[in-house]
């Protein structure tokens, strides 16, 4: 890889009581990537990035977002330092509308105070038209436009899963993880979605990672694959190289076949 | 902040203008009102002033003329007949009345308390969706925080000190200055610190020579540290000492066995030192009672009343630091754990009350207590023909439909910021919210903090009321009875918690008790089956059918609605800009100079 990284992991490590979820991972993405992370049910691709993210510390390894370390920072303050999130399992706020819950993505880009909003001040107004207007533009590149005044439940499932995303582009991230964006997408939502991610690389200059289990998509979509398998990185490579390593092809077909009763993905 | 919908307001079934429906009632009401509350008319009208004198029909009376308030801020229509029966009712008729008959005033100022309380919850129950039982703990910070200064105990406790001494002032102030700077300053210098800055060997270091430093402090101290006759430094050290040796050894256990122990003890130096910092600001405080002790035991009838403005707004102050020292421990818990937690730091607060004799006077209380005095105000009700005893109430009743419509637009305003937006993101959704850089803590403290401010600043105005406090005034039920109110109305609804308010208050107060002494010398009723004792059966009662009934609330919020019925989503924005418009249920005026749109303008569209 010869672009500087953006993000760079290393020796990440997670144990669970006896279970090692994340087990020495190494992982690099550079500047203006798309990376996938794939793996089986229960390989720990939603606990790395719960590690990355701040939801849970590490017990040995260090994140660096643009050579800054992430490791005991919360939550919000990763958000902050630039890396936004989906979640498998949609998380919207549900009882906010679709604008409303972008304007939360906006939190930390805001500088209202508590007095700004008890005395509306000037700068509490230019700060909520702010909010408004990136609202506006995100539901726009997402294709949202539409829903805006509707409540975050009520919208199709396809629109709930590029909600997150608006709302997560919101934060204006240098990084985007995205958490099985494609589940339960039919294959022409699918289509629209690899075209979304690509505009979020090309338009936006946000690099992208994510978990996917949609392998077509994954495929044409990657630059970069990252496999994972009981929390151990077996391989990393170009979409193709990856494709044909035996390695991977037994975590997926071998052991995957035979058992078929993997544990549930760590959330 | 739907207002920015993008789709036009669609209306099948426009909803009729009732300008003249609201009027005629108005004036109705109104006259009722004041024909029953005028006992030299009511002598001459024979039948009809004998049944208004029944206690059960005069309740209705009341109620109904508050219906006033809630149908003007309800129906469609014009803004100035709106303008004119919110103002008019509570501004003009009500204290006309009130001049007739004291309780009236009374009744509507703890409505009053009642609807800031629910604010104050709804903020933190209904908004950030964290359960407190505890929150009349806030109520009472306020409520005592007066009550102490601008009653006989505050000689009382001048006299105290200058009995029992205990120890010189001058040493106490300047032991506690410097412990309360070498605390602060330490936790500071700690603050920005993380485990991994420190070596094992420099956390141990580090901790221990705070824990000597503590002992060393206590020994050479230790003669300054009576409370009158009372010593309690040995006690005051071996109960901070065992604990933090325990803890210590646990460490060393822990670290035995191969754990990285640092940031433990980067959290105990820290707590310690934020300990210093206490105990140096009571010390201080301490010395200043004991230098001022003589002048203070002068005090006969409390400060003077022009320190009420003060109070008014230390009451607000004290609270919310209340509200962020009881949430900060608490607030990593939620749903149930939080419940049980707050519950218990809320009977904390109220044995502390009970049992701290000498500042709160345990359960004898304290009264009586002083209030305002306005020389303008009071010449102002001499000219409208208030009696003069009259004046403190309707001081107050005008100060407290001040703080509510104060308290309502802090709400209003805060829900429609990126502070409401993240209190109701954590509600939602935790994970999510913090993922998208809403800090938990700090935004939770905020909620905890504001919905405090509100209750104390309550407390204070209901201790100049009731002229006199006691422990018994802030027990569990009342926090159950508040949060109850909330649920009643709408969780997260304002106009929704102040009709919660108000209806709750209105029935314990005037219509269940009227009920009972109407039937009271009624033959044909057993006396076991009299309303009267089945007050609270009948309340429960109402309670369950309501929720039964309304599981969203008698006002629900907007977002509740949108949820319930989501079918027709658009339905409820018709409401918007229908100009200045009146809340609650005879709470309160939402003033209609205030430009703020109307969140839970429920407006007849949901039905």
């Amino acid at each position: 890889m010869t672009a500087p990284l953006i993000l760079d992991v290393q020796h990440l490590t997670k144990t669970f009581g006896g279970l090692t979820a994340v087990n020495d991972v190494t992982f690099g993405v550079p500047q203006g990537g798309i990376i996938s992370v794939i793996g089986p049910n229960g390989a720990g691709k939603t606990t790395f990035f719960n590690l990355i993210t701040g939801i849970y510390s590490p017990d040995r390894g260090s994140v660096r977002l643009a050579g800054r370390e992430l490791i005991g920072l919360r939550p919000d303050q990763v958000a902050a330092a630039g890396i936004a999130r989906t979640f498998q399992n949609i998380r919207l706020f549900s009882s906010m509308t679709a604008e409303e819950n972008i304007m939360v993505g906006r939190h930390s880009r805001l500088k209202a105070s508590f007095l700004d909003a008890v005395l509306h001040t000037r700068g509490f107004h230019a700060s909520e038209r702010e909010a408004r207007e990136t609202a506006r533009i995100m539901l726009d590149f997402v294709g949202l436009g539409k829903w805006r005044g509707e409540l975050a439940t009520n919208l199709p499932y396809g629109d709930q899963r590029k909600l997150e995303i608006a709302r997560a582009l919101a934060t204006t991230p240098k990084l985007i993880l995205l958490d099985e964006p494609a589940a339960g997408m039919n294959p022409r939502e699918t289509e629209d979605l690899k075209a979304l991610i690509r505009s979020i690389r090309d338009d936006l200059g946000v690099t992208v990672v994510l978990i996917e289990h949609d392998m077509r998509l994954v495929m044409t979509l990657s630059e970069n694959i990252t496999v994972l398998d009981y929390g151990t990185k077996i391989s990393e490579g170009l979409p193709h190289q990856v494709r044909n390593d035996p390695a991977v092809m037994e975590a997926y077909l071998g052991r995957g076949a035979a058992a078929g009763d993997y544990g549930k993905e760590a959330r | 902040m739907t207002a920015a919908n993008p789709v036009a307001p669609r209306r099948l079934t426009p909803v009729p203008d009732r300008t003249g429906l609201l009027l005629l009632i108005f004036v109705a009401t109104s006259a009722l009102l004041l024909l029953s509350h005028n006992r030299d008319l009511l002598d001459t009208l024979g039948g009809l002033g004998v049944l208004l004198r029944n206690p059960i029909v005069e309740a209705i009376v009341v109620s109904l003329f508050l219906a006033n308030v809630l149908f003007a801020y309800l129906w469609r229509a014009a803004p100035w007949a709106k303008a004119l029966v919110g103002l008019g009712s509570l501004l003009l008729i009500l204290p006309w009345a009130g001049q007739e008959d004291t309780s009236l005033l009374d009744l509507s100022i703890q409505i009053m308390i009642f609807a800031a309380l629910a604010l104050g919850l709804n903020i933190v129950v209904g908004l950030a969706g964290l359960l407190d039982l505890g929150y009349v703990a806030f109520f009472a910070v306020g409520a005592y925080a007066w009550g102490i200064f601008a009653s006989p105990r505050f000689a009382e406790i001048g006299r105290y000190f200058v009995e029992n001494p205990g120890a010189s002032a001058a040493a106490t102030a300047v032991l506690g200055a410097l412990t309360l700077l070498a605390g602060l300053g330490g936790y500071l210098a700690l603050q920005r610190r993380r485990a991994d800055d420190l070596s094992g060997s420099g956390a141990w270091g580090l901790t221990l020579l705070l824990v000597a430093g503590w002992v060393a402090w206590f020994l050479a101290g230790r003669g300054l540290f009576t409370l009158g006759e009372r010593p309690w430094s040995l006690a005051a050290l071996w109960i901070g000492l065992v604990p933090t040796a325990l803890g210590l050894l646990y460490l060393a256990y822990s670290r035995g066995r191969g754990r990285d122990v640092r940031g433990a003890l980067l959290g105990l130096s820290r707590v310690l030192l934020a300990l210093a910092g206490v105990v140096g600001t009571v010390l201080v405080a301490r010395s200043i009672l004991l230098l001022t002790a003589e002048g203070i035991t002068g005090l006969t009838t409390g400060i003077d009343p022009g320190f009420f403005w003060l109070f008014l707004a230390l009451s607000i102050f004290a609270a919310a630091v209340v509200g962020v020292l009881i949430g900060l421990p608490v607030l990593r818990l939620k749903g149930d754990y939080l419940a049980i937690i707050t519950l218990g730091l809320g009977e904390v607060i109220r044995v502390l009350a009970n049992n701290l004799d000498l500042y709160s006077a345990g359960s004898q209380g304290i009264t009586p207590i002083g209030s305002a005095s306005v020389g303008w105000f009071d010449t102002l009700a001499a000219r409208l023909g208030f009696a003069e005893d009259q004046y403190g109430l309707l001081f107050l009743y005008v100060l407290s439909l001040l703080m509510v419509a104060l308290i309502l637009l802090v709400n209003v305003r805060l829900d429609r910021s990126r502070i409401g937006r993240a209190w109701i993101a954590i509600r939602d959704d935790e994970v999510a919210a913090q993922a998208m850089g809403v800090p938990l803590v700090q935004t939770k403290l905020i909620a905890f903090a504001t919905g405090a401010s509100f209750a104390g600043v309550m407390g204070m105005i209901f201790a100049a009321k009731q002229t006199f406090v006691s422990p018994e005034s802030f027990n569990l039920f009342q926090s159950i009875g508040v949060l109850a109110m909330v649920i009643l109305g709408g969780m997260g609804s304002f106009p929704g918690v102040i009709l919660g308010a108000t209806v709750v208050t209105l029935l314990n107060l005037r219509i269940l008790p009227g009920l009972g002494e109407a039937t009271a010398g009624l033959s044909w009723i057993p006396q076991q089956a009299n309303p009267g004792q089945l007050q609270r059966l009948i309340f429960g009662a109402i309670l369950v059918a309501m929720m039964l009934l309304r599981p969203e609330g008698l006002l629900p919020s907007r977002r509740r609605t949108l949820e319930l019925h989501h079918e027709d989503p658009q339905e409820d924005d018709s409401a918007k800009g229908t100009g200045p418009s009146l809340t609650g249920g005879g709470g309160d005026v939402y003033s209609p100079g205030l430009e703020t749109r109307e969140e839970d303008e429920p407006t007849g569209g949901t039905k």
